[in-house]
């Protein structure tokens, strides 16, 4: 008995990535071929992106400060305070923003996407769609996956603007050390590699908080109470995936581009 | 201009005159169960209204979908206007579907359009002038008189005004087929009989070829005993004993169909269960 429930979770996980996976590679593809709804996309932009704004600012404010204040306390130790900039700008742009960023989206997007689509699902909606001769991949799926590819950039730069802001503030107002020195070392330490780390990690987090929102969305089944299962399927996959991501892309990354 | 978004399928090649609309040949389909529809055959001819009765749960909507291409069926085929369309890619099936119009069971209008862009779906992603979009979305709406309604959201509408606007939708492109699943059910007597002109009006004046999924039977003696009547402007009762002889039933039962033929042929069936259905 255990042994056959533990053969059909296996099966099902199997069915569920290979479906995942032909999913997203077909929304992939999707922009290299008409039509393509710009209109959407845009619209999708504005939503995700413009709509997180402020969830992105106050996370990153508050994340470089708590750097700066946690950091403060260690480095002083060493009389290293004057590293503080370096500590929080590196933090932030390699992994705290991109990863924070991608998080704090996913939780208010992929929850968003899977109940938007599979509320659409449960009332026939994507089926007269469909009827209707317009496909549902192209026009709801590939548009937000794009315009959360797109957005997830400005917004980790966003994140990573607020973050070493809000570690200054610190520093300056609470740690009573020197803003010039802290935004100075956090510019100097700055290198290209590390800038082209932090920007290339929210371009497939945007692909995989987008992609597993739809994908659960519109494989609801259930009703009103399947629209329930798939936004908290959609969140928790979105959120783990993004950090195993992270780790892979990490992985990927500082053998690419080896620490000084 | 730019590019329409879907593309109309031109009427270069028309079905012949007397080639079925919809033909079904042996089609089964199961969902990780027992089958839900079994060797269905039966085919819808130019100009006739098929109307498929069956108790809830029979497999009714599924026919209805695999009919557009929404499903696909595990054996048997499908033709659609003479395309064969139980393997065909998905891709290619958009474009045949913009000549079918589909009427859902609870109307499945976009909630976060209004009924003007609800109408006028097709219209807009073929890229039609805004001014000619008004003209036909009213044209329609007048069909089902609900012209006020132009702007309003689907929240602020009932039940019956969904379904009204869901077959302007439908009708707004003139099909060469249309289907409605369950157009009345849930309504109320009063607003079902509105929603079954509607589907006469359409039958008669237009002459589309249907398939209405119901089980409510005096729907389906309502549509085979009336015709609309242009000068008055409503559908009126045929001479008692007098049928529309375009209008025949198919009914099933767990998946199988077991009738197949005209009103006169359905109430002196011998089968138990057409006789238990009609009691």
């Amino acid at each position: 008995m255990a042994i056959q429930r533990i053969e059909t979770t296996a099966k099902n996980l199997v069915l569920t990535i290979q479906d995942y996976s032909l999913f997203a590679w077909r929304a992939f593809t999707n922009l290299y071929r008409p039509p393509i709804y710009w209109t959407d996309f845009l619209m999708q932009a504005d939503i995700i992106g413009f709509g997180s704004l402020s969830i992105v600012i106050l996370t990153g404010l508050s994340t470089g400060g708590v750097l700066a204040l946690q950091s403060a306390a260690t480095l002083s130790a060493f009389g290293a305070t004057a590293v503080t900039g370096q500590f929080v700008s590196l933090t932030m742009i390699r992994e705290l923003g991109p990863i924070l960023t991608g998080v704090m989206v996913s939780g208010r997007n992929s929850s968003s996407m899977a109940s938007e689509l599979g509320s659409m699902v449960v009332t026939e909606q994507i089926d007269a769609m469909r009827a209707l001769g317009v496909d549902p991949m192209r026009k709801l799926v590939t548009p937000r996956i794009f315009a959360s590819i797109f957005t997830l950039l400005f917004l980790t730069i966003v994140s990573d603007a607020c973050g070493i802001a809000g570690g200054g503030m610190v520093t300056v107002f609470m740690n009573h050390q020197n803003g010039l020195q802290y935004f100075s070392k956090a510019w100097e330490s700055l290198r290209y590699p590390d800038i082209i780390q932090g920007l290339v990690k929210p371009l497939f987090f945007g692909y995989v908080l987008s992609s597993i929102g739809c994908f659960y969305g519109m494989r609801t089944t259930g009703g009103t109470e399947g629209v329930g299962r798939s936004t908290i399927q959609a969140v928790v996959w979105a959120s783990v995936t993004i950090i195993f991501v992270d780790f892979l892309l990490t992985q990927v990354l500082l053998t690419l581009f080896p620490p000084l | 201009m730019s590019e329409p978004l879907i593309q109309p399928v031109p009427l270069a090649d028309p079905p012949a005159e007397s080639e079925p609309v919809v033909v079904f040949k042996n089609v089964s389909i199961a969902f990780d169960g027992p089958p839900v529809l079994e060797n269905v055959s039966f085919s819808i001819a130019p100009g006739e209204t098929r109307i498929l009765l069956g108790p809830a749960g029979v497999g009714k909507s599924v026919l209805l979908k695999l009919a557009n291409g929404l499903l696909r069926p595990d054996e048997g085929s499908i033709l659609l206007f003479g395309e064969e369309i139980s393997h065909m890619p998905e891709e290619e099936l958009f474009p045949l579907r913009t000549r079918v119009g589909m009427v859902f069971q609870e109307g499945a209008l976009f909630d976060s359009l209004t009924v003007r862009d609800n109408v006028a779906y097709q219209l807009i992603q073929e890229r039609v002038s805004d001014e000619e979009i008004d003209r036909r979305v009213r044209d329609a709406l007048r069909f089902v008189e609900l012209e006020e309604t132009f702007d309003l959201y689907p929240a602020s509408l009932s039940g019956g005004m969904r379904r009204r606007v869901a077959i302007a939708r439908a009708f707004i492109r003139q099909p060469e087929l249309l289907l409605y699943d369950s157009p009345t059910g849930g309504l109320d007597p009063l607003t079902s009989t509105t929603i079954i002109e509607l589907i006469v009006k359409e039958r008669d004046v237009c002459q589309t070829p249907s398939l209405l999924v119901t089980h409510r039977l005096q729907d389906a003696f309502l549509l085979c005993n009336h015709r609309f009547d242009t000068a008055s402007g409503h559908m009126v009762p045929l001479p008692k004993g007098v049928t529309d002889d375009g209008t025949t039933f198919l009914m099933l039962e767990e998946g199988r169909l077991i009738f197949d033929g005209s009103l006169h042929e359905l109430v002196r069936s011998r089968n138990p269960f057409v006789r238990e259905f009609l009691a």
